[in-house]
């Protein structure tokens, strides 16, 4: 059940623990019991809303950034990752295999903002060697939902 | 003499289907709410679509053999093996069809004709009835019961039985009712079947939808498989109704005559669509496991629903579409769906649109969307609040 419920949740989070209860076949408590289970074990670490911030009218800029960092004795790659991620610029930061280490997602309201960012407090942390800044242009889908696909049915309204 | 006096008789006497009854009503209403259609709302799977993108691209535009491609009909002998442990030979027991509704036609024109019997179940899909009719032989109606959830019972085959039947039609999981037949209810059965000279038409197209358990065939019985011929598709599964895909599989002596009729009629399946649904059963199930887990969360929600209104609704195990009792509302099916959609722009069909029996029923279908479901529910409850006052 765990993982119905993980699956309907990462599509829907505002979904009521009554719904989600009858969808599964289940009542609402066994249902808020697995949830607080998940949260308490941190399977589940937060809820979030996917927004379309274009067609909210609000400027974003996002940058995709590849680090190239020197790993620090003891500590490999996750001190340098921690130093990056604390910044609230950063929305994600991965390890990366392949040509370079870290790969980390920047946002702001301008494309100056980001650029700053980067050249001010990302590439002077001691241990990175470099940094390669792709800004992006258009997002086509994101967390696994298309966006400016309007859903129309357009089936006929009766066939059979 | 008027053209419509030189129409053969027993097309002229075939109803249309009456579903389409409130087609025109619904298409002039905003906000509208349509639980009436009988297919996925789902677009199929891309990696199958673009298999077929992909097949036009090459060019291949060309005719198939008749009775399909073999890497097709070979992926369809390794499914049915797969699935449902049934085996077939794909060079001579395999006929890829246009939709399951070709292999229902051309299945009862094979074994059916003027002074025939074929046992049609009711309520059922509409076509059964309409292709035996057309094949100039008798559709004999057999009443399903709710008190049995509409699975069929051996002794109303018994009483259907006259030395004039040919073929029975059997379609589980079942359009309009939601009913599943399990390994017992099939059993039971076969014992009335095993020994007479009847051919049972297994319309399967819905399998891959039952929410139970996994879906029982009756050819799955040995004594029954070499009279059964076993009809499924593409269409509901994978989502891929306009494509127009099917199969029919069956003993190579009447699968080769089907075949003939398949291939002056129709010559092959659209190309396009064998492609894709080569693809659909090479890499496809994943994509079904997700359709299925969703219409399955639907069911649960829609029949909730029906039964907190009051409705009473027995829990239908398969396809995608829930049967509720519309009887307490003291209305006709028809006064019901009409009213529901006049009043509340909810379109539902009678049951009685499937079959005389099915009066006092509605079908309402979830293969639309949790918001669509849930909004309609309200709208129902609402309207069902009113008739009762």
């Amino acid at each position: 059940m765990q993982q119905e419920i993980l699956d309907i949740l990462q599509k829907n989070s505002r979904i009521s623990d009554e719904e989600l209860a009858v969808m599964l076949g289940t009542d609402a408590a066994t249902v808020r019991a697995a949830i607080k289970e998940m949260e308490d074990k941190g399977i589940i670490t937060g809820y979030k809303t996917l927004i379309d911030w274009e067609k909210a009218q609000e400027e974003v800029v996002v940058a995709y950034i590849e680090v190239r960092v020197t790993p620090q004795r003891g500590q490999g790659f996750d001190k340098v990752a921690e130093r990056i991620y604390q910044y609230p610029q950063v929305t994600a930061c991965c390890l990366m295999s392949g040509g370079f280490d870290l790969f980390v997602v920047v946002e702001g309201k301008t494309m100056k903002e980001v650029a700053l960012f980067v050249a001010e407090k990302l590439a002077t942390i001691d241990s990175v060697l470099s940094t390669s800044t792709h800004f992006v242009l258009k997002k086509y889908k994101e967390n696994g939902v298309i966006f400016n696909r309007p859903r129309k049915d357009e089936r006929e309204a009766v066939v059979l | 003499m008027t053209i419509k006096d030189m129409i053969k008789p027993n097309i002229l006497a075939t109803p249309p289907s009456g579903i389409r009854k409130y087609f025109d009503l619904i298409n002039e209403m905003k906000d509208a709410i349509s639980l009436g259609i009988g297919e996925p709302d789902f677009e199929t799977p891309w990696t199958i679509r673009e298999e077929g993108i992909y097949s036009l691209e090459k060019g291949k535009t060309f005719y198939s053999s008749n009775a399909g491609f073999i890497e097709l009909r070979q992926e369809i002998a390794r499914y049915m093996a797969r699935k449902y442990n049934l085996e077939y030979d794909p060079s001579t027991e395999i006929l890829v069809t246009v939709g399951g509704s070709e292999a229902i036609d051309i299945t009862l024109r094979t074994f059916a004709g003027p002074g025939d019997e074929v046992i049609v179940p009711e309520p059922s899909f509409v076509a059964y009835k309409g292709c035996t009719m057309f094949c100039g032989a008798t559709p004999v109606p057999l009443e399903l019961k709710a008190e049995y959830e509409f699975r069929i019972q051996p002794e109303q085959i018994l009483s259907c039985i006259t030395e004039k039947t040919r073929a029975i039609i059997l379609a589980y999981p079942n359009n309009p009712t939601g009913a599943i037949m399990e390994y017992e209810d099939y059993a039971k059965i076969v014992e009335v079947l095993r020994d007479k000279d009847i051919i049972v038409i297994s319309d399967e197209l819905y399998s891959e939808l039952n929410y139970k358990g996994k879906h029982v065939s009756i050819a799955q019985f040995p004594e029954m498989k070499e009279k059964t011929i076993v009809i499924n598709g593409f269409s509901k599964a994978f989502a891929m109704t306009g494509w127009r895909i099917g199969f029919a599989c069956g003993h190579a002596d009447a699968m080769e005559q089907m075949k003939k009729i398949h291939q002056y009629a129709i010559m092959c399946s659209p190309t396009t669509a064998q492609f894709a649904a080569i693809e659909a059963l090479r890499n496809g199930e994943p994509e079904v496991r997700k359709m299925v887990d969703e219409y399955n969360r639907r069911r649960r929600v829609m029949v909730d629903g029906f039964n907190r209104i009051g409705l009473k609704c027995f829990e239908p195990y398969g396809a995608f579409y829930c049967f509720p009792d519309i009887r307490s509302t003291g209305l006709s099916s028809d006064e019901f769906c009409e009213r529901l959609l006049m009043e509340e722009k909810v379109l539902t069909v009678p049951g009685n649109a499937f079959g005389a029996c099915g009066e006092g029923f509605v079908r309402a279908t979830y293969a639309t969307s949790l918001e669509n479901i849930r909004e309609a529910l309200t709208r129902i409850a609402r309207f069902v609040e009113r008739v009762r006052a």
